[in-house]
């Protein structure tokens, strides 16, 4: 038996790294929610984060030899890759009215096999990427960016600024603000955008943060937990953190307990985000509203 | 003309992968006709090409009708994942407990148990949505995972044969096998898994038609899809509407069980879907939402499935991954179809999935 303060040590700073990923994807989640752009699409949009943060932090490392630099330039690369595909998603969803829970599928689907199509072409492998050296990754960066960073920031733009009144103004009733002269439009490309800058690096820190490679299907299903934290945090930034928490300890404990815990088979606490996501969606604790104009693009009257 | 114009915008959309996916294998630095040759060319050979290929559009039949009598209600079943997922172990559970009954009744017993428990984890989100107006998408997402879940612990826990390394329960009764293909065609080798559940799929999509458009229920369930003002009006519970179209969506997604258990593993294997699901939704986007439009939907993909295993045996840098990108590209387009309707037809918008 371990000694129970350390393990306690070890279960929090576990709970810190494996919510680290969904406070950023959730925060993402919620830019686009509020909006009216439901995000079904954080999951495929992590995986672009994570992988090409990978690749592109090794090769940085092992091709340019930037050294200490290449992570950086790898998180940067896993922003783009984020923001390239919330752009798609913005412009199929936004442009072209297209239902967004289907435009949502098709990304998650295509991020299945963009990356392994990629790995087989420039490493030769079966959808993972090389490993980068210890000394290489970040480890910290997205945690502290994560926290300390865009939770209070995301508050502060949702309710302190103007730009946060009329993205949820454009959220719940897209009618009025446009009569009131703002782009409804302008405001759902901002809020997609976002979405995939932020999951782009939460899929980094998956990547090159917390472990040090790519492997297929990495995010496993943790795009699908962050949207399920979103809806568990009633659309607000810091519920929406602490229910991350919540869930992110739910997967720590999965970790921690293989071999501790024998009584409780794993699959049972791994349940329990989605389960809690399914009685508060049902308004059995408290009631979880989304958005009112959420999931239907905005048609301006002629 | 009609028929021509339900042809025309799934086709341009498929081609329009096409050269997306074509364009990204040029840039990989491979050429595209040859991957899309090892693609598609082996579909056609006989009987391997052909005897997969229908094995593998067995259970995208299913779930593109599962998603398809969903959509005709209005609703989304992203859930099919799990319903097959569920349904299938359902089935093997039924197959191993009553190993000793005869064929006549385990086969039954074992279709009742796909059927009934693939609809019953369908309408638990129809009934959330029902009864305190929770969105589908979202609930059958968690219950994916839960299905997911729940399955891998009944197996590993259990099921499993002891020391078995593989996740997976022991094997159902003989009783429980539905013939292969092989076995009463002949030269049809039968070790090519197709069996007679492809039958089942096909007088799947007939039923499914006869239902939607030839009973009362489906003119209620598409009803409540196309105006559910309306069918308020005219007296249909809409409520009502939510959890059946649900329950046969379910229904649907859990023979896919039939195929994989009774017909092709003997056994339940864990994370045995290839994603069906989900394919199911391009199914039944590119099938427009037609029992026909599905059939020759699930047989693109399932030759496209089948080719992947060629591309990465043949191919220098194309992987079978390259069957994923074109399928989300076709669905990225198909659901934008304004991209392409815009000069045909400024004014048909949105109106095309729900009528």
């Amino acid at each position: 038996m371990k000694d129970i303060s350390t393990w306690v040590l070890v279960l929090s700073m576990s709970t810190i790294r494996t919510s680290t990923p969904l406070v950023l994807a959730a925060l993402g989640g919620l830019f686009s929610e509020r909006s009216g752009v439901i995000n079904i699409a954080l999951e495929g949009k992590m995986l672009a984060g994570a992988f090409t943060a990978a690749a592109v932090t090794y090769a940085a490392d092992a091709k340019l030899g930037l050294g200490a630099a290449s992570p950086w330039a790898g998180l940067l690369a896993g922003i783009a890759a984020g923001l390239l595909l919330a752009a798609i998603y913005a412009v199929v969803c936004i442009r072209y009215k297209a239902d967004q829970v289907v435009s949502g599928a098709a990304i998650n689907i295509l991020m299945l096999g963009i990356p392994g199509f990629l790995s087989g072409a420039f490493f030769l492998s079966s959808g993972s990427t090389p490993q980068i050296p210890k000394e290489h990754l970040m480890p910290w960066t997205p945690i502290i960016l994560a926290f300390v960073v865009f939770v209070p920031l995301s508050w502060w733009v949702m309710y302190r600024t103007p730009f946060g009144l009329r993205l949820r103004a454009v959220g719940e009733k897209p009618e009025a603000a446009d009569a009131a002269g703002v782009s409804v439009n302008r405001m759902r490309y901002s809020g997609v955008l976002l979405a995939g800058v932020l999951a782009g690096i939460g899929g980094a820190y998956l990547s090159i943060g917390q472990s040090s490679l790519f492997t297929r299907n990495m995010t496993a299903g943790r795009g699908f937990i962050a949207l399920a934290a979103l809806i568990f945090g009633k659309w607000r930034p810091v519920q929406t953190m602490l229910a991350c928490l919540l869930f992110g300890f739910t997967e720590a404990l999965s970790i921690q307990m293989q071999g501790v815990i024998k009584d409780i088979p794993v699959q049972f606490v791994q349940m329990v985000p989605y389960v809690l996501t399914i009685i508060v969606l049902a308004g059995f604790i408290g009631s979880s509203r989304p958005p009112r104009a959420l999931g239907i693009p905005y048609q301006k009257e002629k | 003309m009609k028929l021509l114009r339900e042809l025309i915008f799934p086709l341009i959309a498929v081609v329009a992968a096409f050269i997306v996916g074509g364009i990204l294998i040029l840039t990989i630095g491979d050429n595209p006709i040859e991957a899309y040759r090892l693609l598609l060319g082996s579909a056609l050979s006989w009987p391997d090409g052909i005897g997969y290929t229908l094995f593998h559009a067995t259970p995208l039949i299913f779930t593109g009708l599962a998603v398809l009598v969903g959509f005709r209600c209005g609703l989304f079943n992203i859930g099919a994942e799990g319903q097959l997922y569920i349904a299938a172990f359902a089935t093997a559970w039924v197959g191993i407990t009553f190993a000793r009954l005869p064929a006549l009744l385990l086969v039954p017993l074992c279709f009742l148990a796909a059927i009934l428990i693939g609809a019953l984890w369908a309408a638990i989100p129809g009934v959330l949505k029902a009864r305190f107006g929770s969105h589908e998408v979202i609930n059958t997402i968690m219950l994916n995972f839960i299905a997911v879940g729940l399955v891998s612990y009944f197996t590993q826990y259990h099921y499993k044969v002891p020391g078995d390394p593989i996740l997976q329960t022991a094997t159902i009764g003989p009783g429980a096998h539905i013939a292969r293909f092989g076995q009463f065609i002949p030269g049809f080798p039968v070790r090519i898994p197709l069996n007679v559940a492809f039958i089942l799929a096909l007088l799947c999509c007939g039923l499914v038609y006869v239902f939607l458009w030839r009973t009362k229920w489906g003119y209620e369930i598409r009803t409540t899809g196309s105006n559910p003002t309306a069918a308020e009006y005219g007296g249909i519970s809409i409520r009502k509407q939510i959890v059946l179209a649900m329950a046969v969506s379910g229904a649907l997604a859990g023979m896919v069980g039939i195929n994989e258990v009774m017909g092709y593993r003997y056994r339940y294997y864990d994370g045995f879907s290839d994603n069906y699901g989900f394919t199911g939704i391009a199914v039944a986007l590119l099938g427009r939402n037609h029992p026909v439009g599905v059939i020759l939907a699930a047989l693109l993909f399932a030759a496209l499935q089948h080719g992947g295993i060629y591309v990465d045996g043949f191919s220098e840098h194309v992987t079978k991954d390259i069957v994923q990108v074109l399928q989300g590209i076709i669905i990225l387009f198909v659901a934008a179809e304004a991209f392409f309707r815009g000069p045909f037809n400024k004014y048909g918008l949105l109106k095309h999935s729900k009528v």
